[in-house]
């Protein structure tokens, strides 16, 4: 049985707006709080995610307070009476309402979905192309040249950074700031995640290949690098932190480390390890043993403060 | 079809089945009643270990320094979490469901295949032996997470043939072979033993959930079986179909692993779904707004469901035209799944609600179910998902689904179907104490999970960053909680067992077939009696009877 509800009358409506208008307000309040639940934005990607994350919890939020408050409505109004055992109203559909939360939720994520495809677009987030096909090297948007100058060694667990050019190795990731930096990111052992949360930006480190990327820091500062794809004991201890600096100082940054004489770098997992093999008895499963920890020019540092 | 519809000049009336030894439930039976019971029993047992296991997890993770358990220790902690709630407490209690209500539903006397049926079941204690016995070989079990990507996966640090990595692939594919299995049996039951005049679209939506949760476990999990059987030759005799010194590939072990595990979420949360449209008319007392919307839904979700995989990938290097072309096949899952929300809000409009365990139960895991529907969007746009991706916001959304709508769901159906297919009716009290803290202790629990991910706080670590102390205390409270919340679960299933009140046949004035049977139903249902069904499953307010005769069914069962 398919009923056509009767026209709704003055109050029902005026009610119904004001539901809406509080929604929609409520709705777009939350999207602008949620720039404040994600880190500093250190990269020039940050500011779209960060966008696009505010629409997308102005849109959350107002499809979820709208469900809500239709079922604390229900749940206060329409309870049965303690001894009503009888039926409600037998409304078994009505295809115009059917048809429209269909389309309109069909229309709302198309909507994201072209806004996401844009910021895509304007991220460049260019993925290894030849891991699927056999693509010469993506040729940038800018026209510049995408060769890397930094190379990003990844093992179980310590994170490696050699500035070949000027022949700098490093565990602490020096950047300059505002302009595009290539990485060449590889792995010696599983996969990991190159993952800088400030930056919004996070790629799988795959054994067995070079993975271009790309990334312009914004923002001076220390910030974290978090192994973000599970690789084993110390995978939770595999952090680094990322300097973001002027030009001046990275380039001076680089001709100090340069000088300074290999050293071994900074590898939470050879120490917790070193511990646990004093310890003999041992209290867990087996593991595999830490790789040594590189030899580098700057250890740097992972305990200072960080910005994000 | 060999049914015999109901001829009332017969006279016969089902018997409630004679109140047999508890030793069937240890014994290879293949009566469908039973073998739901042994489901359900195995899978809470299996319930308590996983939320054991958690529950240590959460004590390592409520400081930050990795200070209560071995690191090693931590990471066969939440690999095995995963794997047991998944693999040996969701599907099998789900395929508990399926056993109990299928046959009912539909007026069968039993499944298609019933020594088929016992079989499967027969598996999941078999393979969850010997996934529990990786804790005792040398090394440990496997701590490769539950998706056991190679190469973590393929590291066997002693170097032994039989390692906790290799008994943990054995089990995930005699539990990939069990719910083969039982998958045949539930698609061929709902396809060729309905009732006569139980057309397609006068099945219950629960039916139409099961229906397609089984077709996608025929489709998708023989990819992921073959998967783990490449990844167990890998690790036991090396081969290199995921080595990279060797030529392999390890991102396409990912490809298999996806193609099965992401739709693996629908053959969880589409029974969901089931239940949902089954209680909402029960306990609003209005039919199921839009039943045709609501049963075409799930087959549009089976449908998306096999092209969306990649969305777990968008960080491991895949090319933009795939991002953006699985971005929006996981949009447009978003439509079926509105539909069927705002079918179950139009049930509810206007109906005279009762708010029982049942009730709470699904309104609970509605709301839940709506939380993680809405991160799910964000999860699927990917500049979004590659910066949450791995991270507790992807924890905290799947926890939503799995715990806060399915097993709240799961939950709903149990006391909603406890007097049917016990013969008791459970303790309101305790189960209304037991919803309540299992909504808190799930809010409390996961909610944290999504500003944690937020900022920037990875997945699966032993330790973290002082800055997420905070976020991190407050949700392993909220697991502690979880776990006092079964107290009084278990003690409403025992107690009501025990000494509970007798259920009528039909304790919720509910329409459908297995209301038409005496609680607990005789072995063979309907046996000889087979109604005919002469109307739509929810027709409440209606006063349509549901098969013909009703009354002669409703007298009968007034004897008994």
């Amino acid at each position: 049985m398919t009923t056509t509800p009767s026209r709704p009358g003055l109050p029902v409506l005026t009610g119904l707006a004001i539901w809406l208008g509080l929604l929609v307000w409520f709705s777009l309040w939350v999207g602008r709080q949620s720039y404040g639940w994600l880190p500093v934005q250190a990269s020039s990607a940050a500011p779209l995610v960060d966008g696009l994350f505010s629409f997308e919890t102005a849109v959350a939020t107002f499809v979820f307070s709208g469900v809500v408050s239709v079922m604390v409505w229900v749940i206060l109004f329409n309870r049965a009476a303690k001894y009503d055992v009888s039926d409600a109203e037998p409304i078994e559909g009505n295809t115009r309402l059917e048809i429209i939360w269909t389309v309109i939720p069909l229309v709302l994520v198309m909507a994201i979905a072209v806004y996401t495809i844009d910021v895509n677009r304007q991220i460049g987030l260019i993925g290894p192309m030849e891991h699927v096909h056999d693509r010469p090297e993506p040729v940038l948007a800018d026209g510049a040249s995408p060769a890397s100058e930094i190379e990003v060694i990844s093992r179980q667990w310590s994170w490696e950074f050699r500035y070949p050019t000027a022949g700098v190795t490093s565990t602490e990731l020096h950047l300059p700031i505002g302009r595009r930096v290539g990485l060449q990111l590889r792995s010696e052992d599983v996969i990991h995640g190159f993952y800088v949360p400030a930056f919004r930006l996070k790629q799988q480190v795959i054994p067995g290949r070079v993975i271009p990327f790309f990334i312009t820091p914004t923002r001076l500062g220390r910030y974290r690098l978090r192994d973000s794809e599970y690789s084993g004991t110390w995978f939770a201890a595999n952090q680094a932190d990322v300097v973001v600096q002027s030009e001046d100082d990275y380039q001076s940054w680089l001709r100090r480390a340069a000088s300074l004489p290999l050293q071994p770098g900074l590898s939470d997992a050879s120490r917790e390890y070193a511990i646990r093999q004093n310890r003999g008895r041992s209290s867990g499963y087996a593991t595999v043993a830490p790789a040594p920890p590189p030899m580098v020019n700057v250890p740097g540092s992972n305990t200072l403060p960080h910005d994000g | 079809m060999t049914i015999t519809p109901f001829d009332p000049a017969l006279g016969e009336v089902p018997r409630p089945q004679t109140p047999n030894s508890w030793k069937r439930y240890f014994s290879f039976n293949t009566d469908a009643k039973v073998i739901g019971i042994q489901y359900i029993a195995t899978a809470l047992i299996f319930l308590l270990v996983g939320g054991l296991l958690a529950m240590i997890m959460r004590g390592e993770l409520i400081t930050p320094e990795a200070d209560l358990v071995d690191r090693t220790v931590y990471n066969g902690l939440y690999t095995m979490h995963g794997t047991i709630m998944l693999f040996l407490f969701m599907f099998p209690v789900l395929n508990g469901l399926n056993n109990l209500l299928i046959p009912c539903m539909i007026g069968a006397p039993d499944m298609a295949f019933p020594r088929l049926n016992a079989a499967a079941f027969w598996l999941v204690p078999v393979f969850g032996v010997i996934l529990m016995a990786s804790f005792l070989v040398p090394g440990g079990p496997a701590a490769s997470g539950w998706w056991s990507y190679p190469p973590v996966s393929l590291q066997n640090p002693l170097g032994h043939l039989i390692n906790g990595e290799a008994l943990w692939i054995v089990a995930v594919a005699l539990s990939g072979v069990s719910s083969i299995m039982g998958a045949l049996n539930f698609v061929t039951t709902i396809l060729r033993m309905r009732a006569p005049g139980m057309t397609l679209f006068r099945m219950p939506i629960f039916c139409w959930t099961a229906l397609s949760a089984q077709t996608i476990q025929l489709i998708g999990l023989p990819a992921l079986t073959g998967g783990a059987v490449m990844l167990l030759f890998d690790l036991v005799v090396g081969t290199s179909f995921y080595r990279p010194e060797g030529g392999g590939d390890p991102v396409l072990y990912q490809h298999f692993f996806w193609f099965y595990s992401h739709p693996a979420v629908y053959v969880i949360i589409l029974p969901v779904f089931g239940v949902f449209s089954e209680l909402f008319p029960v306990y609003a007392r209005k039919p199921l707004f839009g039943y045709m919307f609501v049963a075409v839904a799930s087959l549009v979700i089976v449908g998306l469901s096999l092209v969306v995989w990649v969305h777990h990938m968008f960080p491991s290097g895949v090319p933009q035209w795939m991002r953006d072309l699985f971005m929006v096949t996981t949009m447009l899952i978003a439509v079926p799944t509105g539909i069927k929300v705002f079918a179950w809000l139009a049930t509810l409009w206007g109906g005279k609600i009762r708010l029982n365990t049942p009730m709470l139960f699904a309104l609970g895991g509605l709301f839940n179910f709506v939380f993680a529907g809405v991160t799910g969007i964000m999860l699927a746009t990917v500049p979004v998902d590659i910066h949450v991706n791995n991270t507790y916001f992807v924890v905290g959304h799947f926890h939503y689904v799995i715990y806060g709508a399915a097993t709240m769901g799961v939950y709903a159906a149990i006391y909603h179907w406890f007097p049917k297919f016990t013969g008791r009716m459970y303790y309101e009290g305790l189960g209304k104490l037991h919803f309540l803290l299992t909504f808190i202790g799930t809010n409390l629990n996961f909610f944290p999970m999504h500003p944690l991910g937020l900022m920037g706080m990875p997945r699966r670590v032993s330790s973290y960053d002082p800055e997420f102390a905070f976020w991190n205390v407050i949700a392993s409270l909220g697991a502690f909680l979880l776990g006092v919340s079964i107290i009084p679960f278990l003690l409403n299933l025992v107690s009501s067992l025990v000494q509970g009140e007798r259920a009528p046949a039909n304790p919720w004035s509910a329409i459908g077939l297995e209301w038409l049977l005496p609680s607990p139903p005789p072995a063979e249902n309907f046996e000889a009696n087979v109604p005919t069904v002469i109307s739509g499953p929810y027709g409440y307010g209606t006063n349509l009877p549901l098969v013909e005769n009703q009354s002669d069914y409703e007298r009968a069962l007034l004897k008994v």
